[in-house]
């Protein structure tokens, strides 16, 4: 399926390369500097795509987990595990950038604001997904047990979101992001960069989905062999 | 046989089995103790901030027992082969969930039901209160209705005891969130008005993973 095709491929890693570029200079160059936190606003630009990158993986995740229960092909359980482990990686470049970033706004590396907390549940959520594929060693349960979690986890995260909401507004909220008034130039670059980081994901996607087709291969070659 | 009485025949095989050795009950039970006295050590519990930190104590007391138990609900099924027996029963795989579920519910509630006055007398808080009995039936249920799901999960994995926490205790988080904000409410002798939205956060959480769990068990189950 999405794996096999090659132009595609080759295709999504060009055009992702280009993308990535053209935004580094938007954001470096073409992006007006930030009046009251100056240069540091920068890394906003990538903290809100990997985050955007990170959450679309996981709703992939559960697509294809849903997807795998009903029809039980092993392609939908690989986009499902290729998908995860994107979006492991982009949720923690976003839990970087962001404590970097609260470092230089707030003078803190870390505040358990409602949204950093329910970020870090989500990467534990994850995270303990692909534990749980490490643990089992036959093939079909574990991508049946890996569905199941891929679907529970996704569902508890809106309802995390909002229990951990709850939680924090009988506090003053202090940092509140919602403040930003976003400019032409500025929206125009985040807009670009989530764009271009949407595309990073998809190359990434192919790329794992194939990685992980051709370890079957392997797999079943090493099987023949030893027969 | 009724749905019903399909799984209550589930539940009272579970609770005859534990009642033969009230193996599982007794840790349990001393379990939850030894966490109570650990976090007296931990916090240096004194009368002033007792209910800042009660409700908190309280949950995660609740929350490791009831691990103790959910880990040993698939253990003993699997290891001496009944799983299979329960699954060639001729009842749909959704009354062996609820079964198992209501098994776990009433285990933890058993336990929770000893160590509630231990736990005013111990900490001198009066802990007796109809709501209070609701949002521990509530936050009970929510725990065990995933717990038992990701219980039939860890205990076909390796490191089964070990998986068991790691996977749940992430999904839990919003119902542990409202249970001890709730309780919190109830020990600060807040109106039912004022803590009414954590309650209804408990009962959307119960109803969402109980009708997740109940779909997908099937699989879980499936050999």
């Amino acid at each position: 399926m999405i794996g096999k095709n090659h132009r595609l491929s080759d295709f999504l890693t060009w055009a992702s390369a280009i993308a990535i570029m053209v935004a580094l200079y938007l954001v470096f160059v073409y992006a007006p500097t930030e009046r009251t936190m100056g240069d540091v606003q920068r890394i906003f630009y990538f903290h809100v795509s990997t985050a955007w990158v990170g959450f679309f993986a996981f709703f992939v995740t559960l697509i294809a987990s849903v997807a795998y229960l009903w029809k039980g092909t092993r392609q939908w359980d690989i986009v499902a595990l290729s998908s995860v482990e994107i979006g492991v990686t982009f949720i923690t470049m976003t839990i970087v950038t962001g404590s970097i970033w609260a470092k230089v706004a707030w003078n803190v590396w870390w505040t358990w604001d409602p949204r950093l907390t329910t970020s870090t549940i989500l990467w534990l959520i994850y995270v303990s997904y692909l534990m749980l594929r490490n643990a089992i060693d036959e093939e079909a349960r574990r991508a049946r047990f890996a569905a199941v979690h891929g679907i529970v986890g996704f569902v508890s995260v809106p309802i995390t979101l909002m229990a951990i909401r709850w939680w924090r507004t009988i506090h003053p909220v202090i940092f509140e992001s919602e403040g930003f008034n976003l400019t032409g130039p500025m929206l125009t670059t985040l807009l670009f960069c989530i764009g271009a980081f949407t595309l990073l994901y998809f190359t990434l996607l192919v790329h794992r989905v194939r990685l992980e087709q051709l370890a079957d291969e392997v797999e079943q070659l090493k099987h023949r062999m030893s027969r | 046989m009724s749905f019903l009485q399909k799984v209550l025949a589930i539940v009272q095989k579970d609770v005859a089995v534990e009642l033969r050795t009230k193996e599982m009950l007794s840790s349990m039970f001393v379990f939850a103790l030894l966490v109570i006295v650990i976090f007296n050590f931990a916090f240096e519990l004194r009368i002033e901030n007792v209910r800042q930190v009660a409700p908190g104590v309280l949950w995660v007391t609740f929350t490791f027992a009831g691990m103790l138990g959910l880990n040993r609900s698939f253990v003993l099924e699997k290891d001496k082969g009944c799983l299979e027996g329960l699954l060639l029963c001729p009842v749909d795989r959704s009354a062996i969930y609820f079964g198992k579920m209501l098994g776990n519910v009433i285990f933890m509630t058993m336990v929770e039901a000893i160590i509630l006055p231990i736990f005013s007398v111990l900490f001198n808080v009066s802990l007796f209160h109809p709501v209070l009995l609701l949002i521990v039936v509530l936050g009970t249920l929510g725990f065990a209705g995933v717990g038992t799901l990701f219980s039939a999960m860890a205990v076909h994995t390796r490191a089964r005891e070990v998986m068991l926490p790691v996977l749940l205790f992430p999904v839990v988080v919003p119902a542990m969130i409202a249970a001890v904000k709730a309780t919190g409410g109830i020990l600060d002798g807040q109106l039912f008005s004022e803590i009414a939205h954590w309650v209804r956060l408990l009962v959307a959480f119960d109803v969402i993973f109980l009708a997740i769990s109940f779909m997908t068990f099937d699989y879980v189950v499936e050999e």
